[in-house]
Protein backbone atom coordinates (compact mmCIF):
# COMPACT_ATOMS: atom_id res chain seq x y z
CA UNK A 1 0.00 0.00 0.00
CA UNK A 2 2.54 2.47 0.58
CA UNK A 3 4.71 2.16 -2.53
CA UNK A 4 1.06 2.86 -4.19
CA UNK A 5 1.80 6.50 -2.25
CA UNK A 6 1.46 9.67 -4.53
CA UNK A 7 4.31 11.60 -2.94
CA UNK A 8 4.01 14.90 -3.28
CA UNK A 9 6.76 16.35 -5.29
CA UNK A 10 7.51 19.50 -3.29
CA UNK A 11 8.00 16.76 0.07
CA UNK A 12 11.80 17.23 1.14
CA UNK A 13 12.61 15.04 4.17
CA UNK A 14 14.63 16.21 6.32
CA UNK A 15 17.11 14.38 8.16
CA UNK A 16 18.18 13.58 11.69
CA UNK A 17 20.81 16.74 12.32
CA UNK A 18 18.45 19.25 10.65
CA UNK A 19 15.10 18.16 12.34
CA UNK A 20 16.72 18.65 15.59
CA UNK A 21 17.95 22.24 14.98
CA UNK A 22 14.62 22.88 13.45
CA UNK A 23 12.39 21.08 16.80
CA UNK A 24 14.94 23.50 18.86
CA UNK A 25 13.15 26.56 16.70
CA UNK A 26 9.97 25.71 17.58
CA UNK A 27 10.78 25.16 21.00
CA UNK A 28 11.44 28.76 20.93
CA UNK A 29 8.05 29.57 19.10
CA UNK A 30 6.58 28.00 21.71
CA UNK A 31 7.58 29.60 24.75
CA UNK A 32 7.43 32.54 23.01
CA UNK A 33 3.93 32.68 22.00
CA UNK A 34 2.60 31.38 24.97
CA UNK A 35 4.49 34.08 27.01
CA UNK A 36 2.62 36.96 24.75
CA UNK A 37 -0.34 35.49 24.91
CA UNK A 38 0.17 35.39 28.89
CA UNK A 39 -1.68 31.95 28.83
CA UNK A 40 -1.55 28.42 26.80
CA UNK A 41 0.08 25.39 27.27
CA UNK A 42 3.44 25.10 26.75
CA UNK A 43 4.45 22.26 28.89
CA UNK A 44 2.91 19.60 26.91
CA UNK A 45 4.14 21.63 23.08
CA UNK A 46 7.72 20.82 24.72
CA UNK A 47 6.99 17.40 25.13
CA UNK A 48 5.23 16.91 21.72
CA UNK A 49 7.75 18.89 19.50
CA UNK A 50 10.09 16.53 18.71
CA UNK A 51 7.70 14.31 17.40
CA UNK A 52 5.81 16.68 15.12
CA UNK A 53 8.97 17.86 14.11
CA UNK A 54 9.75 14.45 12.77
CA UNK A 55 6.19 13.74 11.15
CA UNK A 56 5.92 17.19 9.61
CA UNK A 57 9.44 17.68 8.36
CA UNK A 58 10.17 13.85 7.46
CA UNK A 59 7.33 11.18 7.76
CA UNK A 60 3.64 13.01 6.80
CA UNK A 61 3.18 13.06 3.01
CA UNK A 62 1.79 16.80 2.67
CA UNK A 63 1.53 19.86 0.44
CA UNK A 64 1.47 23.09 2.72
CA UNK A 65 0.92 25.04 -0.90
CA UNK A 66 -2.23 22.57 -0.88
CA UNK A 67 -3.88 22.07 2.08
CA UNK A 68 -6.93 20.68 1.37
CA UNK A 69 -4.92 18.11 -1.38
CA UNK A 70 -7.21 14.86 -1.10
CA UNK A 71 -4.18 12.35 -0.56
CA UNK A 72 -2.42 14.06 2.06
CA UNK A 73 -2.25 12.13 5.20
CA UNK A 74 -4.22 13.42 8.20
CA UNK A 75 -2.77 14.40 11.59
CA UNK A 76 -5.06 15.07 14.12
CA UNK A 77 -3.96 16.78 17.61
CA UNK A 78 -5.84 14.72 20.13
CA UNK A 79 -4.28 16.74 23.43
CA UNK A 80 -5.84 20.14 21.19
CA UNK A 81 -4.57 22.76 23.95
CA UNK A 82 -1.16 21.59 23.09
CA UNK A 83 -1.57 23.81 19.93
CA UNK A 84 1.50 25.94 20.67
CA UNK A 85 3.52 22.69 19.82
CA UNK A 86 1.16 22.04 16.50
CA UNK A 87 1.32 26.18 15.36
CA UNK A 88 4.70 26.25 15.54
CA UNK A 89 5.19 23.40 12.80
CA UNK A 90 2.71 24.43 11.12
CA UNK A 91 3.60 27.77 10.28
CA UNK A 92 7.76 26.27 9.96
CA UNK A 93 6.15 23.84 7.18
CA UNK A 94 4.85 26.96 5.52
CA UNK A 95 0.84 26.20 6.47
CA UNK A 96 0.55 30.17 7.30
CA UNK A 97 2.90 33.01 7.88
CA UNK A 98 5.48 32.76 11.06
CA UNK A 99 4.40 36.31 12.01
CA UNK A 100 0.87 34.56 12.84
CA UNK A 101 1.96 32.80 15.64
CA UNK A 102 2.44 36.04 17.51
CA UNK A 103 -1.86 36.08 17.32
CA UNK A 104 -2.31 32.98 18.87
CA UNK A 105 -5.35 33.44 21.50
CA UNK A 106 -5.74 36.72 20.39
CA UNK A 107 -9.23 38.73 19.09
CA UNK A 108 -9.83 38.21 15.43
CA UNK A 109 -6.58 35.73 15.45
CA UNK A 110 -6.82 31.81 13.39
CA UNK A 111 -4.69 30.67 16.09
CA UNK A 112 -7.39 29.50 18.45
CA UNK A 113 -7.00 28.65 22.40
CA UNK A 114 -7.44 24.70 21.16
CA UNK A 115 -6.92 23.90 17.69
CA UNK A 116 -9.84 24.40 15.47
CA UNK A 117 -10.13 23.60 11.91
CA UNK A 118 -9.96 27.31 11.12
CA UNK A 119 -6.37 27.23 10.99
CA UNK A 120 -4.80 25.76 7.83
CA UNK A 121 -3.53 22.44 8.47
CA UNK A 122 -5.38 21.87 11.16
CA UNK A 123 -7.73 18.84 10.40
CA UNK A 124 -10.21 18.41 13.53
CA UNK A 125 -11.52 20.50 16.08
CA UNK A 126 -11.16 19.59 19.19
CA UNK A 127 -10.34 20.91 23.09
CA UNK A 128 -12.22 18.43 24.86
CA UNK A 129 -10.03 15.76 25.70
CA UNK A 130 -10.85 12.01 24.46
CA UNK A 131 -12.52 12.23 20.85
CA UNK A 132 -8.95 12.51 18.28
CA UNK A 133 -8.86 9.01 18.20
CA UNK A 134 -12.66 8.55 16.90
CA UNK A 135 -11.85 11.26 14.79
CA UNK A 136 -8.77 9.31 13.61
CA UNK A 137 -11.21 6.25 13.43
CA UNK A 138 -13.66 8.31 10.93
CA UNK A 139 -10.95 9.82 9.10
CA UNK A 140 -9.41 6.01 8.56
CA UNK A 141 -12.76 4.23 7.57
CA UNK A 142 -13.08 7.31 5.16
CA UNK A 143 -9.98 7.10 3.26
CA UNK A 144 -10.58 2.69 3.35
CA UNK A 145 -14.14 3.27 1.98
CA UNK A 146 -12.84 6.11 -1.35
CA UNK A 147 -9.85 3.28 -1.63
CA UNK A 148 -7.47 6.72 -0.99
CA UNK A 149 -3.89 5.51 0.15
CA UNK A 150 -3.39 8.07 3.23
CA UNK A 151 -2.50 7.63 6.93
CA UNK A 152 -4.24 9.09 9.87
CA UNK A 153 -2.37 9.90 12.93
CA UNK A 154 -3.30 10.89 15.97
CA UNK A 155 -1.53 12.47 19.00
CA UNK A 156 -2.64 11.38 22.01
CA UNK A 157 -2.23 12.66 26.09
CA UNK A 158 -1.45 10.32 28.60
CA UNK A 159 -3.58 12.37 31.07
CA UNK A 160 -6.12 11.99 28.37
CA UNK A 161 -6.09 8.28 28.22
CA UNK A 162 -8.06 8.42 31.47
CA UNK A 163 -11.35 9.10 29.07
CA UNK A 164 -13.20 6.22 28.33
CA UNK A 165 -14.05 7.19 24.60
CA UNK A 166 -9.90 7.02 23.96
CA UNK A 167 -11.03 3.25 24.85
CA UNK A 168 -14.06 2.51 22.90
CA UNK A 169 -12.20 4.30 19.97
CA UNK A 170 -9.01 1.94 20.39
CA UNK A 171 -11.74 -1.30 20.23
CA UNK A 172 -13.72 -0.02 17.43
CA UNK A 173 -10.20 0.72 15.56
CA UNK A 174 -8.66 -3.13 16.03
CA UNK A 175 -12.32 -4.26 15.42
CA UNK A 176 -12.36 -2.73 11.87
CA UNK A 177 -8.56 -3.60 11.36
CA UNK A 178 -7.47 0.41 10.28
CA UNK A 179 -4.10 -0.74 9.53
CA UNK A 180 -4.29 2.78 8.03
CA UNK A 181 -4.75 4.44 11.90
CA UNK A 182 -1.37 5.47 13.51
CA UNK A 183 -1.54 6.64 17.34
CA UNK A 184 1.33 8.02 19.14
CA UNK A 185 0.70 8.45 23.16
CA UNK A 186 3.08 11.64 24.45
CA UNK A 187 3.98 10.06 27.59
CA UNK A 188 5.27 12.78 29.46
CA UNK A 189 3.85 11.30 33.01
CA UNK A 190 2.56 14.50 33.82
CA UNK A 191 -1.44 16.08 33.47
CA UNK A 192 -3.20 19.17 34.57
CA UNK A 193 -2.69 19.18 38.21
CA UNK A 194 -0.70 16.16 39.48
CA UNK A 195 1.62 12.91 37.51
CA UNK A 196 -0.86 10.83 36.19
CA UNK A 197 0.38 8.22 38.40
CA UNK A 198 -1.09 10.50 41.60
CA UNK A 199 -4.31 10.88 39.28
CA UNK A 200 -5.16 8.00 37.58
CA UNK A 201 -3.07 4.90 37.10
CA UNK A 202 -2.24 4.18 33.58
CA UNK A 203 0.65 1.33 33.53
CA UNK A 204 0.64 -1.00 32.38
CA UNK A 205 -0.24 1.11 29.53
CA UNK A 206 1.38 -1.36 26.80
CA UNK A 207 -0.80 -3.69 28.08
CA UNK A 208 -3.52 -1.99 27.77
CA UNK A 209 -3.00 -1.07 24.46
CA UNK A 210 -2.17 -4.71 23.47
CA UNK A 211 -5.15 -6.01 25.00
CA UNK A 212 -7.28 -4.00 22.26
CA UNK A 213 -5.54 -5.27 19.55
CA UNK A 214 -3.46 -2.87 18.93
CA UNK A 215 0.63 -3.28 17.64
CA UNK A 216 2.55 -1.17 20.24
CA UNK A 217 6.02 0.25 19.89
CA UNK A 218 7.85 2.44 22.60
CA UNK A 219 10.72 5.33 22.06
CA UNK A 220 12.01 8.01 23.43
CA UNK A 221 10.21 10.86 22.06
CA UNK A 222 12.87 12.91 22.91
CA UNK A 223 15.77 10.89 20.93
CA UNK A 224 15.63 12.71 17.30
CA UNK A 225 17.03 9.60 15.50
CA UNK A 226 15.27 6.87 17.28
CA UNK A 227 11.80 8.63 16.91
CA UNK A 228 12.02 8.88 12.91
CA UNK A 229 12.85 5.48 12.75
CA UNK A 230 9.94 4.43 14.62
CA UNK A 231 7.45 6.47 12.90
CA UNK A 232 8.59 5.09 9.81
CA UNK A 233 8.41 1.34 11.26
CA UNK A 234 4.70 2.80 12.09
CA UNK A 235 4.01 4.18 9.01
CA UNK A 236 4.74 0.90 6.99
CA UNK A 237 3.09 -1.46 9.39
CA UNK A 238 -0.19 -3.09 7.65
CA UNK A 239 -1.21 -5.45 9.96
CA UNK A 240 -3.89 -3.53 11.78
CA UNK A 241 -3.58 -0.77 14.25
CA UNK A 242 -0.37 1.09 16.24
CA UNK A 243 0.41 2.53 18.67
CA UNK A 244 3.98 4.31 19.65
CA UNK A 245 3.75 4.80 23.76
CA UNK A 246 6.36 7.89 23.13
CA UNK A 247 8.41 8.44 26.65
CA UNK A 248 8.56 12.42 26.95
CA UNK A 249 9.25 14.67 29.55
CA UNK A 250 6.99 17.68 30.44
CA UNK A 251 8.76 20.96 29.30
CA UNK A 252 11.43 19.58 27.61
CA UNK A 253 14.57 21.79 26.85
CA UNK A 254 13.65 24.43 29.28
CA UNK A 255 14.84 23.70 33.11
CA UNK A 256 12.07 25.30 35.21
CA UNK A 257 9.59 23.71 33.05
CA UNK A 258 10.83 20.04 32.91
CA UNK A 259 8.59 17.84 34.87
CA UNK A 260 6.77 20.70 36.21
CA UNK A 261 2.81 20.34 36.18
CA UNK A 262 2.80 24.69 36.87
CA UNK A 263 3.52 24.68 33.10
CA UNK A 264 0.86 22.65 32.15
CA UNK A 265 -0.79 25.34 31.99
CA UNK A 266 0.63 28.36 32.07
CA UNK A 267 2.69 31.02 30.61
CA UNK A 268 6.05 31.96 31.33
CA UNK A 269 6.51 35.86 32.41
CA UNK A 270 8.94 37.95 31.22
CA UNK A 271 11.66 36.93 33.06
CA UNK A 272 11.16 33.08 32.50
CA UNK A 273 10.85 33.94 28.91
CA UNK A 274 14.55 35.24 29.01
CA UNK A 275 15.81 32.10 30.29
CA UNK A 276 13.77 29.67 28.89
CA UNK A 277 15.44 31.70 25.59
CA UNK A 278 18.79 31.14 26.73
CA UNK A 279 18.66 27.83 27.59
CA UNK A 280 17.03 27.39 23.96
CA UNK A 281 19.74 29.02 22.36
CA UNK B 1 -60.28 10.02 17.29
CA UNK B 2 -62.72 11.30 15.28
CA UNK B 3 -60.26 11.95 11.98
CA UNK B 4 -59.14 8.47 10.35
CA UNK B 5 -55.96 9.00 9.72
CA UNK B 6 -53.97 5.60 8.42
CA UNK B 7 -50.84 4.91 10.47
CA UNK B 8 -46.93 4.39 10.06
CA UNK B 9 -43.91 4.53 12.72
CA UNK B 10 -41.79 7.30 11.34
CA UNK B 11 -39.06 5.37 12.23
CA UNK B 12 -40.25 2.84 9.33
CA UNK B 13 -40.68 5.27 6.72
CA UNK B 14 -37.26 6.54 7.79
CA UNK B 15 -35.32 2.85 7.11
CA UNK B 16 -37.12 2.80 3.79
CA UNK B 17 -36.23 5.64 2.93
CA UNK B 18 -32.52 5.68 3.75
CA UNK B 19 -32.17 2.19 2.16
CA UNK B 20 -33.57 4.37 -1.14
CA UNK B 21 -31.17 7.14 -0.76
CA UNK B 22 -27.83 4.90 -0.04
CA UNK B 23 -28.80 2.91 -3.63
CA UNK B 24 -28.26 6.46 -5.41
CA UNK B 25 -25.85 8.25 -3.07
CA UNK B 26 -22.67 6.09 -2.80
CA UNK B 27 -21.46 9.03 -0.48
CA UNK B 28 -23.67 8.34 2.77
CA UNK B 29 -22.54 5.77 5.42
CA UNK B 30 -24.65 4.74 8.63
CA UNK B 31 -23.37 4.39 11.65
CA UNK B 32 -25.60 2.66 14.30
CA UNK B 33 -25.31 1.78 18.49
CA UNK B 34 -26.91 -1.91 18.49
CA UNK B 35 -30.14 -0.35 18.06
CA UNK B 36 -30.50 -0.60 14.40
CA UNK B 37 -32.85 -3.44 13.96
CA UNK B 38 -35.48 -0.86 15.92
CA UNK B 39 -34.60 1.84 14.24
CA UNK B 40 -34.56 -0.10 11.15
CA UNK B 41 -30.79 1.09 9.87
CA UNK B 42 -30.10 -2.39 9.28
CA UNK B 43 -32.42 -2.15 6.15
CA UNK B 44 -29.51 -0.26 4.78
CA UNK B 45 -26.97 -2.52 6.81
CA UNK B 46 -28.22 -5.23 4.53
CA UNK B 47 -27.22 -3.90 1.45
CA UNK B 48 -24.77 -1.66 1.92
CA UNK B 49 -22.61 -3.73 4.52
CA UNK B 50 -19.47 -1.95 3.73
CA UNK B 51 -21.01 1.73 4.38
CA UNK B 52 -22.89 0.27 7.56
CA UNK B 53 -20.48 0.73 10.60
CA UNK B 54 -22.10 -0.83 14.27
CA UNK B 55 -20.07 0.62 17.31
CA UNK B 56 -22.22 -1.01 19.56
CA UNK B 57 -23.26 1.27 22.40
CA UNK B 58 -20.46 3.48 22.23
CA UNK B 59 -21.98 6.98 21.11
CA UNK B 60 -19.25 9.49 22.39
CA UNK B 61 -16.99 7.19 19.50
CA UNK B 62 -20.14 7.19 17.27
CA UNK B 63 -20.24 10.86 17.15
CA UNK B 64 -16.47 12.06 16.79
CA UNK B 65 -16.06 8.88 14.00
CA UNK B 66 -18.97 10.53 12.51
CA UNK B 67 -17.26 13.99 12.31
CA UNK B 68 -14.13 12.32 10.82
CA UNK B 69 -15.90 10.50 8.02
CA UNK B 70 -17.64 13.66 7.39
CA UNK B 71 -14.29 15.63 7.23
CA UNK B 72 -13.44 13.11 4.07
CA UNK B 73 -16.37 14.08 2.40
CA UNK B 74 -18.75 10.95 3.00
CA UNK B 75 -22.04 12.32 4.20
CA UNK B 76 -22.79 10.02 7.59
CA UNK B 77 -26.04 9.55 9.17
CA UNK B 78 -25.78 8.36 12.73
CA UNK B 79 -28.91 6.53 13.93
CA UNK B 80 -30.16 5.37 17.84
CA UNK B 81 -32.18 6.51 19.96
CA UNK B 82 -32.79 10.49 21.07
CA UNK B 83 -31.99 9.68 24.60
CA UNK B 84 -28.64 8.18 23.41
CA UNK B 85 -28.15 10.32 20.05
CA UNK B 86 -28.22 13.76 22.07
CA UNK B 87 -28.09 13.28 26.10
CA UNK B 88 -25.19 10.84 26.38
CA UNK B 89 -22.65 12.20 23.27
CA UNK B 90 -23.75 16.02 23.75
CA UNK B 91 -20.24 17.45 23.83
CA UNK B 92 -19.04 15.00 21.24
CA UNK B 93 -21.53 16.81 19.01
CA UNK B 94 -20.76 20.19 20.19
CA UNK B 95 -16.73 20.07 19.73
CA UNK B 96 -16.44 17.46 16.72
CA UNK B 97 -19.42 18.26 14.89
CA UNK B 98 -21.04 21.16 15.67
CA UNK B 99 -17.67 23.63 15.75
CA UNK B 100 -16.23 22.34 13.37
CA UNK B 101 -19.84 22.70 11.36
CA UNK B 102 -19.31 19.10 9.52
CA UNK B 103 -21.75 17.46 7.65
CA UNK B 104 -23.21 14.79 10.06
CA UNK B 105 -27.28 14.00 10.30
CA UNK B 106 -28.18 12.52 13.49
CA UNK B 107 -31.33 10.80 13.12
CA UNK B 108 -32.73 9.42 16.02
CA UNK B 109 -36.03 7.61 17.09
CA UNK B 110 -37.74 6.53 19.89
CA UNK B 111 -38.09 10.56 20.83
CA UNK B 112 -40.42 11.43 23.70
CA UNK B 113 -42.38 10.12 26.11
CA UNK B 114 -44.20 7.91 23.26
CA UNK B 115 -40.98 5.54 23.39
CA UNK B 116 -43.23 4.21 26.24
CA UNK B 117 -42.86 1.29 28.16
CA UNK B 118 -39.24 1.29 28.76
CA UNK B 119 -40.03 4.42 31.24
CA UNK B 120 -38.19 7.62 31.62
CA UNK B 121 -34.49 6.91 31.18
CA UNK B 122 -35.73 6.08 27.70
CA UNK B 123 -37.93 8.89 26.87
CA UNK B 124 -36.24 11.51 25.18
CA UNK B 125 -37.92 14.82 26.11
CA UNK B 126 -35.17 16.95 26.21
CA UNK B 127 -33.99 16.27 22.42
CA UNK B 128 -34.84 19.10 20.95
CA UNK B 129 -33.62 21.98 24.03
CA UNK B 130 -30.19 20.04 23.25
CA UNK B 131 -30.03 20.33 19.37
CA UNK B 132 -31.29 23.39 18.88
CA UNK B 133 -28.39 24.74 21.34
CA UNK B 134 -26.14 23.75 19.27
CA UNK B 135 -25.06 26.90 16.85
CA UNK B 136 -25.00 25.91 12.74
CA UNK B 137 -27.71 22.45 13.77
CA UNK B 138 -30.48 22.45 11.56
CA UNK B 139 -33.57 20.73 13.37
CA UNK B 140 -36.36 18.84 12.11
CA UNK B 141 -39.42 17.03 13.57
CA UNK B 142 -41.59 15.64 11.01
CA UNK B 143 -45.11 15.35 11.60
CA UNK B 144 -45.57 11.47 10.17
CA UNK B 145 -44.22 8.95 7.78
CA UNK B 146 -44.62 10.93 4.33
CA UNK B 147 -42.60 13.97 5.99
CA UNK B 148 -40.09 12.05 7.21
CA UNK B 149 -39.46 10.71 4.07
CA UNK B 150 -38.85 14.32 2.58
CA UNK B 151 -36.91 15.83 5.81
CA UNK B 152 -34.46 12.76 5.30
CA UNK B 153 -33.75 13.34 1.63
CA UNK B 154 -33.81 17.32 2.13
CA UNK B 155 -31.24 16.78 4.94
CA UNK B 156 -28.96 14.94 2.33
CA UNK B 157 -29.65 17.24 -0.09
CA UNK B 158 -27.99 20.26 1.74
CA UNK B 159 -25.04 20.28 3.36
CA UNK B 160 -23.95 20.82 7.18
CA UNK B 161 -24.84 19.37 10.79
CA UNK B 162 -28.80 18.12 11.03
CA UNK B 163 -30.99 16.79 14.25
CA UNK B 164 -33.96 14.98 12.84
CA UNK B 165 -36.22 13.72 15.53
CA UNK B 166 -38.51 10.64 15.30
CA UNK B 167 -41.04 8.43 16.90
CA UNK B 168 -41.11 4.81 18.08
CA UNK B 169 -45.15 4.42 18.17
CA UNK B 170 -47.00 3.93 14.65
CA UNK B 171 -48.58 7.55 14.71
CA UNK B 172 -51.24 8.98 11.96
CA UNK B 173 -50.34 9.68 8.90
CA UNK B 174 -51.70 13.52 8.10
CA UNK B 175 -50.18 14.26 4.43
CA UNK B 176 -51.32 12.81 1.40
CA UNK B 177 -48.49 11.31 -0.79
CA UNK B 178 -48.86 14.62 -3.00
CA UNK B 179 -47.56 16.59 0.23
CA UNK B 180 -44.26 19.07 -0.69
CA UNK B 181 -42.42 19.71 2.28
CA UNK B 182 -40.00 22.40 2.32
CA UNK B 183 -37.25 23.01 4.30
CA UNK B 184 -36.90 25.71 7.01
CA UNK B 185 -40.62 27.02 6.28
CA UNK B 186 -44.10 26.06 7.76
CA UNK B 187 -46.87 24.23 6.85
CA UNK B 188 -50.25 25.15 6.70
CA UNK B 189 -52.34 22.03 7.56
CA UNK B 190 -55.48 23.62 8.92
CA UNK B 191 -56.98 27.13 8.35
CA UNK B 192 -59.05 29.40 11.40
CA UNK B 193 -59.13 32.97 12.22
CA UNK B 194 -59.82 32.59 15.76
CA UNK B 195 -57.06 30.75 17.44
CA UNK B 196 -53.42 29.27 15.94
CA UNK B 197 -51.81 26.12 17.69
CA UNK B 198 -48.59 25.63 16.48
CA UNK B 199 -47.32 22.23 16.97
CA UNK B 200 -44.60 19.92 16.20
CA UNK B 201 -43.70 16.31 15.42
CA UNK B 202 -46.49 13.87 15.59
CA UNK B 203 -48.54 16.23 18.25
CA UNK B 204 -49.54 18.03 14.80
CA UNK B 205 -52.03 15.16 14.80
CA UNK B 206 -53.72 15.66 18.41
CA UNK B 207 -53.79 18.90 17.17
CA UNK B 208 -55.82 18.50 13.80
CA UNK B 209 -58.06 16.16 16.87
CA UNK B 210 -58.90 19.04 18.89
CA UNK B 211 -59.33 21.61 16.14
CA UNK B 212 -62.06 19.12 14.93
CA UNK B 213 -63.68 18.49 17.88
CA UNK B 214 -63.43 22.64 18.45
CA UNK B 215 -65.09 23.23 15.31
CA UNK B 216 -68.22 21.36 16.70
CA UNK B 217 -68.27 23.80 19.62
CA UNK B 218 -67.82 26.87 16.67
CA UNK B 219 -64.39 27.98 17.66
CA UNK B 220 -62.38 27.70 14.26
CA UNK B 221 -58.07 27.03 15.02
CA UNK B 222 -55.59 27.53 12.26
CA UNK B 223 -53.37 24.23 12.86
CA UNK B 224 -49.73 25.02 11.54
CA UNK B 225 -46.87 22.41 11.80
CA UNK B 226 -44.01 23.55 12.74
CA UNK B 227 -41.42 20.80 11.30
CA UNK B 228 -38.25 22.81 10.82
CA UNK B 229 -37.55 24.19 14.89
CA UNK B 230 -34.04 25.28 13.99
CA UNK B 231 -33.78 27.76 11.97
CA UNK B 232 -37.55 29.00 12.68
CA UNK B 233 -39.22 30.62 9.58
CA UNK B 234 -40.04 33.85 12.02
CA UNK B 235 -41.66 35.67 9.55
CA UNK B 236 -44.03 32.95 8.22
CA UNK B 237 -44.47 31.99 12.25
CA UNK B 238 -45.20 35.65 13.24
CA UNK B 239 -47.99 35.92 9.86
CA UNK B 240 -49.52 32.77 11.00
CA UNK B 241 -50.30 34.14 14.84
CA UNK B 242 -52.46 37.00 13.14
CA UNK B 243 -55.34 35.22 14.72
CA UNK B 244 -54.11 37.11 17.82
CA UNK B 245 -54.21 33.94 20.01
CA UNK B 246 -51.46 30.91 20.53
CA UNK B 247 -51.46 27.48 22.08
CA UNK B 248 -48.08 25.81 21.56
CA UNK B 249 -48.21 22.26 21.57
CA UNK B 250 -45.28 19.59 21.55
CA UNK B 251 -44.26 16.17 23.22
CA UNK B 252 -41.33 17.84 24.77
CA UNK B 253 -40.30 19.26 28.51
CA UNK B 254 -41.62 22.36 28.52
CA UNK B 255 -38.13 24.33 28.63
CA UNK B 256 -36.09 24.69 25.06
CA UNK B 257 -38.67 22.93 22.41
CA UNK B 258 -40.93 24.52 20.24
CA UNK B 259 -42.99 27.31 23.17
CA UNK B 260 -39.64 28.17 24.08
CA UNK B 261 -38.38 29.02 20.42
CA UNK B 262 -41.89 30.77 19.56
CA UNK B 263 -42.25 32.35 22.78
CA UNK B 264 -38.74 33.84 22.04
CA UNK B 265 -40.23 35.22 18.76
CA UNK B 266 -43.18 36.61 20.05
CA UNK B 267 -41.78 38.49 22.71
CA UNK B 268 -39.32 40.24 20.12
CA UNK B 269 -41.44 40.57 17.38
CA UNK B 270 -45.70 40.32 18.75
CA UNK B 271 -46.65 39.94 21.83
CA UNK B 272 -49.34 37.60 21.89
CA UNK B 273 -51.83 35.69 24.63
CA UNK B 274 -50.00 31.95 24.28
CA UNK B 275 -51.01 29.00 26.07
CA UNK B 276 -48.36 25.89 26.04
CA UNK B 277 -49.12 22.32 26.09
CA UNK B 278 -45.77 20.04 26.63
CA UNK B 279 -44.27 18.14 29.25
CA UNK B 280 -44.27 19.07 33.32
CA UNK B 281 -41.23 16.41 33.96
CA UNK B 282 -40.08 12.87 33.02
CA UNK B 283 -42.77 10.40 32.75
CA UNK B 284 -43.16 6.90 33.51
CA UNK B 285 -43.63 3.22 31.73
CA UNK B 286 -46.70 2.64 29.91
CA UNK B 287 -48.37 2.65 26.77
CA UNK B 288 -48.22 5.74 24.79
CA UNK B 289 -51.33 6.77 24.35
CA UNK B 290 -52.03 6.07 28.36
CA UNK B 291 -48.79 8.23 28.70
CA UNK B 292 -50.37 10.97 26.48
CA UNK B 293 -53.39 11.27 28.38
CA UNK B 294 -51.99 11.32 31.89
CA UNK B 295 -49.28 13.69 30.96
CA UNK B 296 -51.12 15.90 29.17
CA UNK B 297 -50.79 15.97 25.55
CA UNK B 298 -54.26 14.27 24.54
CA UNK B 299 -56.93 16.10 22.54
CA UNK B 300 -58.66 17.41 25.96
CA UNK B 301 -55.50 19.21 26.60
CA UNK B 302 -55.34 21.24 23.67
CA UNK B 303 -58.86 22.17 24.00
CA UNK B 304 -58.43 22.94 27.19
CA UNK B 305 -55.34 25.21 25.92
CA UNK B 306 -57.32 26.94 23.36
CA UNK B 307 -60.38 28.03 25.42
CA UNK B 308 -57.80 29.27 27.59
CA UNK B 309 -56.01 31.81 25.29
CA UNK B 310 -59.08 32.57 23.85
CA UNK B 311 -60.36 33.74 27.01
CA UNK B 312 -56.99 35.58 27.53
CA UNK B 313 -57.57 37.39 24.35
CA UNK B 314 -60.94 38.42 24.80
CA UNK B 315 -58.97 40.46 27.64
CA UNK B 316 -55.89 41.19 25.75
Amino acid sequence: MNSLKREHPAIMPLEVESLETVSKELRRDIVSMTHRAASGHPGGSLSEIDILTALYFNVLNIDPENPYWSDRDRFVLSKAHACPGLYAVLSRRGFFPHEELATFRKIDSRLQGHAHTKTPGVEMSGGSLGQGLSFGVGLALGARLRTQVWDTWVLIGDGECDEGQIWEAAMSASHYGLSNLKAIVDRNRIQNDRTTDEVMKLEPLVDKWRAFGWKVFEVDGHAMSDTLAILHRTAQEKSGPVVVIAHTVKGKGVSFMENNPAFHGAAPNDQELMQALRELD
Amino acid sequence: MTIPFEKEATRVAFGKELLELGRNNPDIVVLGGDLNKSTNANLFGNEFPSRFFDFGPAEQNIMSVAAGLASTGLIPVVTTFAVFGLCRPFDQIRVGIAQANLNVKIVCTHAGITAGEDGASAHGIEDIALACALPGFTVLAPSDSVETVQALRAAIKMPGPFYIRLYRSASPVIHKSDYRFKLGQTDLLRNGNEVTIFASGIMCSIALEAAEELRHQNIECRVVNIHTLAPADEDAIIRAADTGAVVSVEEHYRHGGLASILAQIFARKLPVPMEVVALDGYAESGKADDLLAKYRLDVPDVVAAVKRVLKRKQSY
